[in-house]
């Protein structure tokens, strides 16, 4: 991460648009542009975005699924536990150990703990809560959750100056480009 | 996901469409964000807080003098030791079962119907779930102490719950079902706090939304991260909102009472639950797009819609019904088939009979587009419905328990004030919940109405966009 003179303060740049379309096309062109640190803001999820910028699908749902063998385990565990060993009680003879009766809150603990990891796992991997974030910066901003598209070239990339990158930007058809101030 | 796929399509048939016409990005948005963000309350709501918190007072009433004196101030008593503790019971969490079914199972259908009603159907959930957790925690006499017998944590005791009962079962899937409700709904709103903080005008709101949105900013990973967490989610709740009303029916099927002691109890009991839900998303969708004016997003497609979800459910509840008489009679045992006599003609057959004549005769007008589209009407059904799933407890419960195996110990049963009052109370509480929820947060989801949109949809130029990376 190396950062010249000329970007010091400067987060990025970034570029509004009007439509889902004019962000797609853009992002497509900033890539093959060879822009690297990049990403865009939209109201809604585009879930082609990730798939142009990021190219690579996130990891959620693995740790889901063992987070999921997890609640499983540890809810039947905790209950052959607490029935065989901890509090043995004789009902009409039956064995201690009867698992078919362990076998719900097992498969709630599965579901419980699950869900769970998909909600935080999500937030985590996304850094919330994250209150400031350089974005916020510019004004248009408070639109990106309503009706308008925003894709930012950050200062970081290799390829990125302030006058070359702001000219690709506006060249890509942008409303408005604006300085993302740290 | 579901948002490529255009609204409009069906524009060309007799269908109503999923959203009105003329819509964008910002009406959506107004419509939705200006209800809670606006300074004006409408009168409307200030009353029916009003009648909300009366009921929430009586609810409280009700609790305080419960836990003073015990419960025998309820009606019920030997041999029908169970009744409105539990019949209030099932009927809130089988209500709450629609909001799981519209939030998560028709998300995983890509239904898009569902979606300027999943969010409030959800919130409905929350609270109806709320409600139903009072009756079991408030028959335990003093729910203080339940935890050491329905929670497994080592107490000095060195007690631990029994777990081959289904009481205990009741317990991990009804607190993980209100936990994983709340989990979704809130996943499912931060993007619309985000929105609602960037709307907001005041200081103080727009620090409120700011907090609750935890920094949204809409970027492109953070929608794929959360879309993937939304469908984890609904793919994880589909099969809880099976489980948890199956698990609920086990209460009474694992049991020998004549009646209860049924194979065909859970999945009767899940169409049960689904049926008074859409009553009851009905009841407070009809009034809720009037007063609000919001029929351009919550259409006739949606009212014809639920109609038919319930007529669909509703016939499989008849089908419940007959399959039980068929087994009463099938069984050859005395038992079950005095039972199935004395609920047909019993001192309590005008309950049944009335929960035969609605759920199996009167819900057979919804095959009628007609009916279907009468606004009025389907309020008045809706609430009719409620009444049904509300009486078939009451049946189930009730006509069991109070003539049992030995004539000796017959007895009829009939709720106090106290019964009415805390029944009642709890839908005070309902509707508290309910108003504040319609007041301070968006109640239809803003960012999955624009994926409705035809200028939503994009289109990806050959040779990028490949997403099957490591």
């Amino acid at each position: 991460m190396h950062v010249s003179n000329e970007k010091t303060g400067l987060y990025g740049l970034m570029a509004e648009f009007d439509t889902a379309q004019g962000i797609v096309d853009a992002s497509t062109k900033a890539v093959g542009a060879g822009y690297t640190k990049l990403e865009a803001y939209t109201p809604f999820p585009i879930e082609e975005l990730n798939d142009i910028i990021h190219k690579r699908r996130t990891h959620l749902p693995k740790v889901v699924l063992f987070m999921a063998f997890c609640g499983m385990g540890t809810g039947f565990a905790l209950q052959y536990w607490a029935s065989t060993i901890a509090y043995p009680f004789n009902v009409g003879g039956r064995p201690l150990a009867t698992w078919p009766a362990f076998v719900v809150p097992s498969y709630e603990l599965t579901i419980l703990f699950s869900a769970l990891t998909a909600a935080i796992g999500m937030l985590a991997l996304n850094g919330f809560p994250q209150p400031y974030h350089p974005v916020f910066n510019v004004e248009r901003f408070t639109t990106a959750s309503t009706d308008k598209f925003f894709l930012v070239i950050e200062a970081e990339d290799g390829r990125f100056t302030k006058e070359q990158t702001g000219a690709f930007l506006q060249g890509l058809g942008a409303k408005g480009v604006y300085d993302v101030a740290h | 996901m579901a948002q490529h796929v255009h609204a409009q399509s069906s524009a060309a048939t007799l269908d109503p469409p999923v959203l009105g016409a003329g819509q964008d990005y910002e009406t959506i948005t107004e419509a939705v964000a200006e209800i809670p963000l606006g300074k004006r309350t409408p009168f409307g709501w200030i009353v029916g807080f009003l009648i909300g918190l009366a009921g929430l007072g009586a609810l409280q009433l009700a609790i305080g003098y419960l836990l003073l004196k015990g419960v025998y101030i309820w009606g019920n008593n030997v041999p029908v030791g169970w009744a409105f503790d539990i019949i209030n019971f099932v009927w809130w969490i089988g209500i709450g079962h629609a909001g799981t079914l519209i939030s998560a199972i028709l998300m995983l259908f890509k239904q898009q119907w569902r979606m300027s009603i999943a969010r409030f159907a959800e919130a409905m959930t929350i609270f109806a779930v709320a409600c139903a957790a009072l009756f079991p925690l408030l028959h335990t006499g003093r729910p203080w102490l339940a935890a050491y017998w329905l929670f497994p944590y080592p107490n000095t005791m060195g007690l631990w719950p029994q777990f081959r009962s289904p009481l205990i079962w009741d317990v991990f899937a009804v607190s993980t079902y209100a936990t994983v409700s709340v989990v979704f709904w809130i996943v499912g709103l931060i993007p619309d706090l985000a929105t609602m903080r960037d709307r907001a005008t005041s200081a103080v709101k727009r620090k409120v939304f700011g907090t609750l949105a935890l920094g949204w900013r809409g970027s492109a990973r953070h929608w794929h991260r959360y879309e993937v967490a939304s469908i984890i989610l609904a793919g994880l709740s589909t099969p809880l909102v099976l489980s948890v009303h199956s698990v609920v029916s086990f209460d009474f099927a694992v049991s020998v009472i004549p009646g209860w002691h049924a194979a065909i109890f859970p999945p009767y009991f899940v169409a049960g639950a689904i049926y008074s839900g859409f009553g009851m998303v009905l009841t407070l969708a009809i009034p809720i797009r009037h007063a609000y004016r919001l029929e351009h997003l919550i259409t006739m497609k949606h009212i014809d819609n639920m109609a038919k979800v319930m007529l669909a459910t509703g016939l499989i509840v008849a089908y419940g019904y007959s399959m039980e008489a068929f087994f009463g009679w099938y069984s050859a045992s005395f038992y079950e088939r005095f039972m199935l006599w004395n609920r047909m003609t019993g001192p309590y057959a005008w309950s049944y009979w009335l929960l035969i004549f609605i759920n199996a005769g009167l819900v057979n007008v919804l095959w009628f587009r007609k009916v279907r589209y009468n606004l009025k009407f389907m309020f008045v059904m809706s609430l009719i419905v409620n009444l049904a799933m509300w009486l078939e407890r009451f049946v189930i419960i009730v006509t069991s328990l109070h003539r049992d195996f030995v004539v000796s110990s017959w007895d009829m049963y009939s709720p106090t004030k106290w019964d009415f009052m805390m029944f009642g109370g709890t839908m005070g509480l309902f509707l508290t919940l309910f108003f504040l929820f319609m007041r301070f947060v968006p109640m239809i989801s803003i960012f999955e109405m624009k994926t409705l949109l035809p200028e939503a949809k994009v289109h990806v130029p050959h040779g990028h966009g490949d997403g099957h990376g490591h």
